[in-house]
């Protein structure tokens, strides 16, 4: 059991930072989800995902595989793609997902366009898949601090990101904070990305961040426990993923990404509010 | 207290350079309760949201002088019903004016959204998910965070919409418990009878103002048959709207122009109305 299930992180310092780097993404990721989902913005996070391409590819032209030059191109064209695509649907007859679409395309093409100019295809999957076993001290540094800058965000910002998605038109009544908090709230979610592209690459940061928000919801009626449940399917997943990578020599990152898909189909199933518990179950009724 | 708690000037609300609320003149006297009134497209809800400033009007003003707090109770909410939250939560909500972003609610904040909870008929529902609350109940949890909101001024866009006779009955006594409080109330109503039985003052909107004043004079059968036959339909081709010159409109009254507005007698008028067929009050 040992030898199984600590053995690994004692004895191995990439998995150490692995574990490391993966649980702290988690922290600031989950609860973003979890207001992702709430939304109804899941697929955003998808959009943004390919939308930090391109500038994760400038970073990657002119400095090789460096996390620094990576992470800020990515924030960058991140920041671009989402307050283009918030200004569109804010001050336009325009709903988000559309904008969104559109924005993080003409990103996505230009990512790919500036890949293909230098990089090898090889390279391209590095970008895309990441390499959590391979983390550097800058990279855990940057990880650190972007899910301490997400958890004070959202401590901070917590009761008008509640209002904000309960009620906007109320927060637009009593207060001037709806719009910014918006565009806040989608930096939140850029920043994750770009921490997690490293550690899961692009197209797999989004899992951590949808997945076990998209379980914890089977579980739980209140915000508050939602984004802790998330985090702690995070954090089981993280630990199941890298386990289950090591011992089949499984590439890491969606080895994760299963692990948190597991856990949802379950929670879909056995979840107090899954299908189990909802339909098939509750044969009797109260009197009142 | 005559006091003006808001006053229009020359305010013209609207979407895509079409006027929904067209230059409308007058002021809503702090502590009174006016019905708004009209058909559908009037301008009702443009109106409301005017004064809450969702909505920046396209020339004149719409003046809160004394920076009246304001509650607004949207007749098409935005609230997201799925959202995993309880009554007492959405109830909170309306603590925001006091405590804002980051203030801590204290247990005299909770009790009192206890009391709102209690005030609207809603005991027992604080831990209740808002999905699972009936239209009415929902409504009468909205009222229950107008009540927290402790606010000046009170604006409510159709709230007995799709609401009960006993719903209606117990909000009436909150709109009536409010205007008994000083506060300014001004809600948009559909049933001329609930009007007529509960409101001192109403507002009968056609895109302008048809009348204002008095409910009884306002409802008198010529206003509701005026403010019937107004076009409800936008036209791309028509003219611009200039201040400086008349132009027609089909009875050629209550149409009221930027130059009119400096126009104010105050005898205590709640409303003044150059034109004179658009003023009751001033008959």
């Amino acid at each position: 059991m040992y030898d199984f299930l600590i053995a690994p992180f004692v004895e191995f310092g990439f998995m150490q930072r692995a574990l490391a780097g993966s649980l702290m993404l988690s922290l600031g990721a989950c609860p973003v989800g979890v207001f992702l989902m709430l939304r109804r913005m899941s697929l955003t996070g998808d959009a943004m995902a390919h939308a930090i391409l391109p500038g994760a590819a400038v970073g990657f032209l002119f400095f090789g595989l460096q996390i620094v030059p990576m992470t800020i191109g990515g924030l960058v064209a991140g920041v671009i793609v989402a307050v283009g695509a918030g200004a569109v649907s804010r001050f336009t007859v325009q709903k988000e997902d559309a904008s969104m679409a559109a924005f993080y395309l003409i990103s996505l093409a230009l990512g790919v366009l500036m890949v293909s100019l230098r990089g090898s295809s090889v390279d391209l999957m590095h970008v895309l898949f990441g390499t959590v076993l391979a983390l550097n001290d800058e990279a855990l540094i940057l990880i650190a601090a972007i899910a301490a800058i997400t958890l004070t965000t959202l401590l901070v910002f917590w009761r008008a990101i509640v209002a904000e998605c309960l009620d906007p038109l109320f927060l637009r009544s009593v207060s001037r904070l709806g719009t910014p908090v918006h565009f806040i709230f989608l930096g939140l979610v850029v920043l994750n990305l770009v921490g997690g592209f490293q550690a899961l690459g692009t197209l797999l940061s989004v899992g951590l961040m949808m997945l076990p928000a998209a379980a914890a919801r089977f579980w739980t009626t209140r915000v508050e426990p939602m984004c802790a449940l998330a985090v702690a399917i995070g954090f089981g997943s993280c630990i199941a993923g890298l386990l289950l990578s090591y011992h089949a020599a499984l590439p890491s990152g969606p080895a994760i990404i299963l692990s948190a898909g597991l856990v949802y189909l379950v929670s879909t199933i056995f979840g107090t509010r899954g299908v189990f518990n909802t339909r098939i179950r509750r044969h009797r009724h109260r009197t009142a | 207290m005559t006091q003006a708690c808001l006053t229009f000037r020359d305010l013209t609300l609207g979407y895509n350079s079409h006027p929904a609320v067209h230059h409308l003149n007058g002021s809503i006297r702090a502590g009174s309760l006016t019905a708004v009134v009209g058909a559908n497209g009037s301008g009702k809800s443009t109106l409301m949201k005017g004064i809450v400033g969702v909505l920046k009007p396209m020339s004149g003003v719409c003046l809160n002088a004394r920076n009246a707090r304001i509650a607004y109770l949207p007749q098409q909410s935005e609230l997201d019903r799925t959202f995993p939250a309880r009554v007492v939560d959405l109830v909170s909500l309306g603590l925001w004016p006091r405590r804002g972003l980051l203030g801590r609610f204290t247990k005299q904040d909770r009790e009192e959204v206890s009391r709102a909870l209690m005030a609207v008929g809603l005991e027992g529902f604080e831990k209740r998910p808002i999905d699972t609350l009936s239209g009415g109940q929902l409504q009468r949890a909205l009222f229950a965070r107008v009540l927290v909101q402790d606010a000046e001024l009170i604006l409510l866009d159709e709230p007995f919409n799709a609401v009960d006779a006993k719903t209606v009955g117990d909000l009436i006594q909150l709109i009536k418990r409010w205007h008994g409080e000083n506060r300014t109330v001004m809600v948009v109503v559909h049933d001329l009878d609930l009007v007529r039985e509960h409101f001192p003052e109403t507002l009968l909107l056609a895109r302008r103002p048809i009348a204002w004043g008095e409910t009884r004079e306002t409802l008198r059968s010529e206003n509701l048959l005026r403010a019937r036959r107004f076009d409800e339909a936008w036209h791309d081709d028509a003219p611009w709207c200039e201040p400086d010159h008349d132009h027609d409109h089909a009875n050629g009254h209550a149409h009221v122009h930027a130059h009119d507005a400096h126009h104010h007698h105050e005898h205590g008028e709640a409303h003044d109305f150059p034109d004179h067929e658009s003023g009751p009050r001033a008959a």
